[in-house]
């Protein structure tokens, strides 16, 4: 075989790993003590946890009077939050199985920390709509038990209950596919730490693996299955289901067919913004610049500024449609959006999610962190915006122009919002902390990944037979020595 | 009785893969390969059949929709007909979310579930290691000990051509030896 057989690519990880030091380097922030930076930011994410704890037991207990919703506008800034904390849990499961099935190589770096910041963010979300039952202690009513009630079911035809199976799926299946993935990291820890608590809990979770060759092979099938058979339908799923909720209502502004694919693109618009955020923290405070590389950062943002264009041709869309549909009600509703006493949010939207990722056009952009941090945040606060566009500005001008209403957050609502980063930071440095933040049995895979051939060429490809035709893969394997020697 | 087994450290994966082809090729059953991450087309080599778990997968999947297909049904047209805009009381297309979604998720549960008993993993199981190295960046091939037929001396020449990192023969009593399930058995072996 030619020594030209395939291009040479530049590395996934940088530094020349061997599976060793990959072991040493992503274990040590979990061995040492906690980074003086890292204690800053666990009290400061505790301390608005704090707050955010303190803001909803007072609203559990006063009622959800102590929000500024009124009759004309019933949702607002919960929902708002509740549809963008869901969002931004997509784009890790989008790293996770979709760049899996696309075998995209480079999603190993970020994979686990992404899926980490999955289960947080659906946390975040599933607190307001619970909240916002207003008795949330009854909470449990929306699952579909026999009850002394009737038995009174549910109803199965509402889109606010198809986004209790959808939500709670959706936690389960990460939850799982999270801790799958985490298995083989939690036995190389267990066997590198020294005896005690912490030994004891990996060995615990490591369900007594040992890397035997015929439970991978069994592993690989069931983390393929995972990821495209069922988390990549799933995620599509969760966030069209959450758009239901708007979409099958017969409120203009909200009942769009567009609704689907555009809250799935803003979704992961959003979330891998919140990623790219997390990972420009991580590489710097947990010294990973070697495996989250400027590549990865140059690949994320490349992603980040194709889907906001999906975004910005569904503006472009809905907004045309409403136009030209000669329905004066939607026609209200969009120009309403775009000039009324709301447009202010309208136009944070636009630029946020329009404009700015435009930067990423430019190579040198994308590789300067400090451009795609700024970047990346303002993007999440547009994202923000566009949950609050759809929900708010539809509601506040009504039917009848005597029930007009505007919208202001109270400090019980702002400090709620604060609560839920709270959460969402607090658990993600635990889990920085006490968990490998990368996954090492999956890096380890890769190290090498650039000196091979690309598709079709692969090993795994020939069929070896059991005892008759020992090999058959003979010719290829001795063409993978020859370029690497 | 107990059964006896080559074992064979090495320190890289492609080592490690030229040397399970090559004893194959000489005729050797390959007892089973621990690896620190998952070597693409390794299992396939050492002559490891692919995994069936997925039809598990898919019979799960069934199961959690068509359950949940029939329970709406019936909660909505049988035990309790709710007339809601006029819509039929069996409205099938209205039953598609969360048919999916309790599909997805039987589908998954079942899935990870029949991984972990399939392999005998379980919470708190204390792991059986050839060496502790092996979830860090070692490889280990093990072969069996036949009385009859086990030429040590190929083996030795087979590894070291691959550039083996250390060699050793041990035994492991019968009371933990399970029957082989397939070509390459599930059997672990330790110290």
């Amino acid at each position: 075989m030619a020594r030209t057989a395939w291009p040479l690519r530049e590395p996934l990880i940088a530094g020349d790993k061997t599976p060793a030091q990959v072991t040493i380097d992503i274990s040590r922030p979990l061995e040492g003590r906690a980074t003086p930076l890292w204690w800053a930011a666990f009290l400061v994410s505790l301390t608005t946890l704090f707050v955010g704890m303190v803001a909803v037991s007072y609203q559990i207990k006063t009622g959800i009077g102590t929000w500024g919703l009124n009759r004309t506008i019933g949702w607002s800034f919960d929902i708002t939050n509740f549809v963008f904390w869901v969002g931004i849990g997509h784009a890790g499961t989008l790293i996770s199985a979709i760049l899996f099935l696309l075998r995209q190589r480079w999603r190993t770096s970020v994979n686990r920390a992404a899926e980490a910041m999955t289960l947080f963010a659906v946390m975040c979300a599933g607190i307001f709509p619970i909240i916002h039952m207003g008795r949330p202690w009854l909470a449990f009513w929306v699952l579909p038990y026999p009850n002394g009630r009737g038995p009174l079911w549910v109803n199965f035809r509402s889109p606010l209950l198809w986004d209790v199976f959808a939500i709670s799926t959706y936690f389960i299946i990460s939850a799982v596919f999270w801790y799958v993935g985490l298995i083989p990291d939690l036995a190389t820890l267990r066997d590198r730490t020294k005896p005690g608590l912490r030994q004891r809990l990996f060995s615990f979770f490591s369900l007594g693996w040992n890397g035997a060759l015929s439970v991978w092979n069994r592993y690989e099938t069931v983390y393929l299955i995972l990821a495209a058979a069922l988390a990549t339908p799933l995620v599509l799923s969760v966030h069209s289901i959450v758009s239901f909720d708007f979409a099958t209502s017969v409120l203009p502004g909200w009942h769009t067919t567009i609704f689907p694919p555009y809250f799935v693109g803003g979704a992961i618009f959003s979330g891998m913004s919140m990623v790219l955020t997390l990972m420009i923290i991580a590489r710097k405070t947990m010294r990973l610049e070697d495996y989250l590389t400027i590549r990865h950062i140059d690949t994320m943002t490349k992603l980040v500024l194709a889907t906001s264009w999906m975004v910005a041709i569904a503006y472009a869309t809905e907004f045309f449609v409403a136009l030209y549909s000669g329905n004066e009600l939607e026609r209200f509703v969009f120009l309403n959006r775009a000039m009324g006493p709301m447009a202010w949010s309208y136009w944070i939207m636009v630029c946020c999610n329009v404009l700015v990722p435009q930067i990423f056009w430019f190579r040198r952009m994308r590789r300067a962190l400090p451009v795609v941090f700024v970047a990346t945040i303002l993007i999440n606060v547009g994202m923000w915006f566009e949950r609050f566009v759809i929900i708010t500005t539809s509601l506040h001008r009504d039917f009848l122009p005597s029930s007009w209403a505007s919208y202001t957050p109270t400090l019980i609502e702002l400090a709620t919002l604060a609560g839920s980063f709270g959460l969402f930071f607090t658990c993600f440095l635990l889990f920085c902390r006490f968990l490998p933040m990368i996954a090492m049995a999956e890096i380890k895979g890769v190290l090498n990944a650039h000196l091979k051939p690309a598709h079709g060429l692969e090993v795994a490809e020939v069929e070896v037979e059991a005892e008759t035709e020992p090999i058959a893969a003979r010719s290829v394997v001795g063409g993978l020595e020859e370029v690497q020697t | 009785m107990s059964s006896r087994h080559f074992v064979s450290i090495f320190l890289d994966e492609d080592s490690t893969f030229g040397a399970v082809l090559e004893l194959r090729k000489a005729g050797f059953k390959i007892r089973e390969v621990y690896a620190p991450y998952a070597v693409h087309g390794l299992d396939r080599a050492a002559g490891l059949p692919r995994s069936r778990i997925g039809f598990i997968t898919v019979a799960a999947a069934a199961i959690g929709s068509l359950a949940f297909y029939f329970f709406q049904d019936w909660v909505h047209a049988v035990d309790w007909p709710l007339n809601i805009g006029g819509k039929p009381y069996s409205s099938a297309p209205a039953w598609i979310p969360v048919v999916f979604e309790t599909g997805v998720l039987f589908a998954g549960l079942a899935t990870v579930l029949a991984l972990f008993v399939r392999s005998g993993l379980y919470p708190g199981k204390k792991a059986k290691l050839i060496d502790p190295r092996i979830t860090d960046d070692h490889f280990a091939v093990v072969l069996d000990i036949l009385d009859s037929g086990f030429d040590t001396d190929q083996v030795l020449r087979i590894c070291n051509r691959h550039g083996v990192g250390a060699v050793e023969e041990i035994e492991v009593p019968s009371k933990n030896v399970k029957r082989p399930t397939s070509d390459i058995a599930t059997l672990e072996v330790w110290r």
